[in-house]
């Protein structure tokens, strides 16, 4: 019995433990989703509790997640890729589907490790804010998107969270709402992305029909169907717009500068290290299956190359730091993109060391910005100097992270751009734009380092106040992580790097071999010259921007003052449209709907064309009675002379004519009971009409002058139509099952003779009592209407 | 008959819309009571029309013997009428009252007033 025991415990032992690690794998990556969520949903409530402290919670969610990302890197180090599958609408192929492989977990580290350093920074840049609950919450609800987005594989799902970073994008730029800048910008930003992110959603989902797989992992399959397929070159068109708009390439790359009117912790996080990168993540992510074409790689080492020159050229022309910063930002998009576009394995590896040196020393760049900017009330370049003895740390930083921009040994920066020049070797022109970039960015490195902190100028920037420590921590921290990355590059970065390199599938299972000194190469010594160059640019930069003010009539006409253009123009247009539309005459609208009417009438007839045969009704006129003619001309001759008259009365008088004719036609063709009520009615109407009259203005003639005989015109067509119909249907009579029904079944039934009058009381007895409910409605709408006296100081 | 009743429907179709489309609203009153009346007509003729014999069982039948009028547009119609009196009294009642706010029952004036307060 105790061995078999034991075996059994054992056995439950390994069941309850491998549900539970199989219940954990299942939930835990939609959890790291909820929680960001429930966490910035709770952000606004925290602060309200917590006031400042409120950082505490919300900091622990990007710390608990980072940790949470760590725990998956030996797995995926080793090869693994962890899923996870959430039905949602499984019919349409619209899931819940994560997969964490080395892109992935490098993006997700990423955004984590930065969200928690932001949100800390955050903490005392807007220290005072009383909006700080909803500052976190849109922050935290950006982060979660972000995650979402790079743990995504299923196509929708992805968009979805794609499009909540553009919302939490526009909501944190708009962040100073009462600024018309920052309004603006944040307006322009969602519109520019939102509109790319619309033309992504349907290259997705073209792409996906090509494919016929709506997950990442399953479009790998499919490559050569896809590359083959007619819908291709669409797919890709509209893949790229999105991701164009996203990344701020050229054309569109004109939101990204205008977005800095956000606080800068969003600049840093969002509009450098993050946001920007998810249409390049997004390519890389699709690279395995659209590149390799002759478009793919035109398109964007064109676009890509013009981004940079563009990015390059206009970040040294601006004095502002964060716009030099943006520009910048732009043309190091630009040079992922271009990667992405050659496709090579250099390009591959260069794309993701340049990426990650990118984030850091950018991110930390912008919140050194942010600090001084804060601690001095200032980003004008030329008001800042010798800021390197009040502020140490951040001086130290900026200094640590221009090297690692400049590309210095032994920096992360460094590695990023020997790779890159690796990989644009193979091309000239290609390499001139790198290079290009390069020295600019050492321009801007010197700016962001040299003079501003440690230049010899004649006074010091006074400085507001002492930087907090959250001020001066995060950007020192992000700056040593460049630097102790670059030191290690070989043995720290590189093993995850190879892993997300894998998933570009430049030329899959090619080893990643990348270390700091490579010898006296070609490529170093371009690394020199760029060097070089880039401190001779520093030093005419003076004049660089004298002669950048010829360029200032191209930007009248340059994307952003197009935007705006039609950005106006849309406006207006939709201003005239509505009020052409909408203009409050109700002639025009029964207009429009009649017309329409005839028109839809018209091309009904037109199309199938039924002709009307009166020769065979010709018997019909025989059998007529000289008095049904005689009331037919009456009615004729009485709305003839209705149009004419100008008198309410005669009006009045005539109108009742009519209504007593139409009661004897009813009379004529066996309907007494109908005749009967429209008498009444007819005489009602007259009445009230006559008892009201003295109480209604005189009728003064007002004629529509022109326009009457388009009106004329109008109504005749309807009536004429209305004819036809009329005499279309008696044509096609269609007997009535309904009338043999209630003749039969209505005296049996219910005992009555009249058939009408036993449809009404019986058969459709709940009608009659709805039509009494109307009559009833209307009684009291009259009858307060007539009571109501608002001049004798009745309220309406 | 039949083949001439469609005629003057028609007529008081469009004079009905013609009074619709203008300016004045008590003639917009008296093209929606013509506008009803030929809608209802229509209704009736296209519900296919029985000279003569109406709807009623005679006296010491079970069922209706053909030929009699069907009972079913009828029925529809008396509904209709009694529905368009409420409206047409309602409409009534209301141009006094837009006179009396606005002094004009002038559509065009009405709506200009309307875009300056």
């Amino acid at each position: 019995m105790q061995p078999y025991a034991e075996e059994g415990t054992q056995a439950i032992l390994l069941y309850i433990r491998y549900q539970a690690k199989k219940y954990i794998e299942i939930t835990v990556m939609l959890a790291a989703i909820l929680l960001g969520l429930v966490t910035a949903a709770a952000a606004p409530l925290l602060y309200r509790w917590l006031g400042k402290w409120v950082v505490v919670p919300v900091a622990l969610t990007p710390l608990l997640l980072f940790l949470y990302f760590c725990a998956f890197l030996p797995p995926v180090l080793q090869g693994q890729v962890a899923t996870q599958q959430y039905d949602w609408v499984p019919a349409l192929g619209i899931n819940l589907q994560f997969r964490l492989d080395g892109l992935s977990l490098l993006f997700a580290l990423l955004i984590t490790f930065f969200g928690l350093l932001v949100i800390l920074y955050s903490s005392s840049y807007l220290a005072d804010d009383p909006l700080l609950g909803r500052f976190y919450l849109y922050l935290t609800l950006f982060m979660t998107a972000m995650l979402g987005l790079v743990l995504s594989d299923n196509i929708f799902c992805l968009f979805l969270f794609w499009e909540i970073t553009s919302i939490s994008s526009y909501l944190l730029i708009g962040y100073k709402q009462a600024e018309k800048e920052a309004r603006v910008a944040a307006w322009q930003a969602l519109l520019v992305t939102g509109l790319g992110g619309l033309a992504l959603m349907a290259g997705l989902i073209i792409l996906s029909i090509a494919a016929g797989s709506y997950t990442f992992s399953g479009l790998v399959g499919v490559r050569d169907q896809v590359l083959n397929h007619v819908f291709y070159l669409p797919a890709l068109l509209l893949i790229l717009l999105g991701c164009f708009t996203k990344s701020a390439q050229f054309p569109f790359h004109f939101w990204l500068p205008n977005a800095m009117a956000a606080p800068t912790p969003v600049s840093a996080y969002l509009h450098s290290a993050t946001m920007v990168k998810a249409g390049v993540y997004l390519l890389a992510r699709l690279s395995p299956v659209l590149a390799g074409t002759q478009a793919w790689h035109d398109i964007l080492t064109i676009v890509g190359g013009t981004t940079v020159v563009i990015g390059a050229l206009l970040a040294l022309q601006h004095t502002d730091l964060k716009a030099i910063l943006a520009y910048t930002t732009i043309s190091a998009l630009g040079l992922m993109v271009t990667m992405l576009g050659i496709g090579s394995a250099y390009a591959g590896k260069a794309l993701l060391f340049f990426l990650l040196a990118h984030a850091l020393y950018k991110g930390t760049l912008f919140l050194v910005a942010g600090s001084v900017d804060h601690s001095t009330g200032t980003r004008e370049l030329f008001k800042l100097q010798r800021l390197g003895g009040p502020m140490k740390l951040a001086g130290l930083a900026a200094t640590l992270a221009a090297l690692s921009m400049a590309g210095v040994i032994p920096f992360l920066g460094f590695v990023g751009k020997e790779l890159l020049y690796e990989a644009s070797l193979e091309n000239i022109g290609l390499l001139l734009v790198n290079m290009m970039a390069g020295v600019a960015f050492v321009a801007v490195a010197l700016l962001m380092s040299y003079h501003v902190f440690w230049r010899r100028g004649p006074d010091k920037t006074p400085l507001q106040h002492a930087p907090a420590l959250f001020l001066n921590l995060p950007p020192l921290i992000l700056a040593l992580l460049g630097l102790a990355l670059g030191a290690t590059v070989g043995i720290v970065p590189a093993p995850l790097l190879q892993q997300a390199y894998q998933v570009l599938g430049n030329s899959p299972g090619a080893e990643m071999k990348v270390g700091l000194w490579h010898g006296f190469t070609r490529v170093f010594g371009l690394s020199l010259l760029t060097l070089l160059l880039g401190l001779l640019l520093y030093n005419g930069l003076n004049r660089v921007r004298e002669i950048s003010t010829v360029l200032a009539p191209v930007y009248k006409y340059g994307p952003n003052a197009l935007y705006h253009r039609l950005f106006e123009l849309f406006l207006h247009g939709a201003k005239a449209f509505i009020l052409k539309l909408q203009n409050g005459y109700l002639r025009s609208y029964v207009m429009v709907t009649m017309l329409f009417f005839c028109g839809l009438m018209l091309f009904m007839l037109w199309r199938d064309s039924p002709g009307i045969d009166l020769s065979k009704r010709v018997y019909q006129l025989q059998e007529m009675r000289m008095y049904e003619l005689v009331v037919m001309f009456l009615v004729i001759a009485a709305l003839v002379f209705l149009l004419g008259t100008r008198s309410r009365l005669t009006s009045i008088v005539v109108m009742g004519l009519v209504g007593y004719a139409g009661a004897l036609f009813y009379i004529l063709f066996g309907a007494p009971d109908v005749a009967a009520t429209q008498l009444l009615i007819e005489t009602l109407t007259v009445l009230i009409f006559v008892l009201l009259l003295h109480k209604l203005p005189a009728f003064t003639y007002v004629s529509h002058q022109f326009k009457k005989y388009k009106f004329i015109a109008v109504s005749i067509l309807f009536g004429a139509i209305m004819t036809y119909v009329m005499l279309l249907v008696q044509q096609q009579a269609q007997p009535s099952t309904l009338k043999e029904y209630y003749g039969d079944s209505s005296y049996v039934l219910a005992h009555g003779r009249n058939i009408v009058n036993v449809i009404l009381v019986d058969f459709r007895g709940l009608d009659t009592l709805g039509e009494i409910t109307v009559l009833a409605v209307a009684a009291l709408g009259i009858f307060s209407l007539l009571r109501l006296n608002p001049e004798k100081g009745d309220k309406p | 008959m039949e083949t001439l009743l469609p005629f003057m429907i028609g007529t008081l179709f469009a004079v009905g819309l013609y009074f619709i489309l203008h300016r004045h609203l008590f003639k917009v009153i008296l093209g929606l009571i013509l506008f009803g009346l030929a809608t209802n007509l229509f209704l009736f003729l296209v519900g296919g029309i029985t000279r003569g014999s109406s709807a009623i069982i005679r006296q010491h039948h079970e069922v209706a013997a053909e030929p009699f009028a069907d009972p079913v547009p009828q029925a529809l119609l008396l509904t209709a009428v009694v529905i368009g009196f409420g409206i047409q009294s309602f409409a009534i009642v209301l141009i006094r009252r837009v006179y009396q706010a606005f002094k004009s029952n002038n559509l065009d004036d009405i709506r200009k007033e309307n875009d300056t307060r």
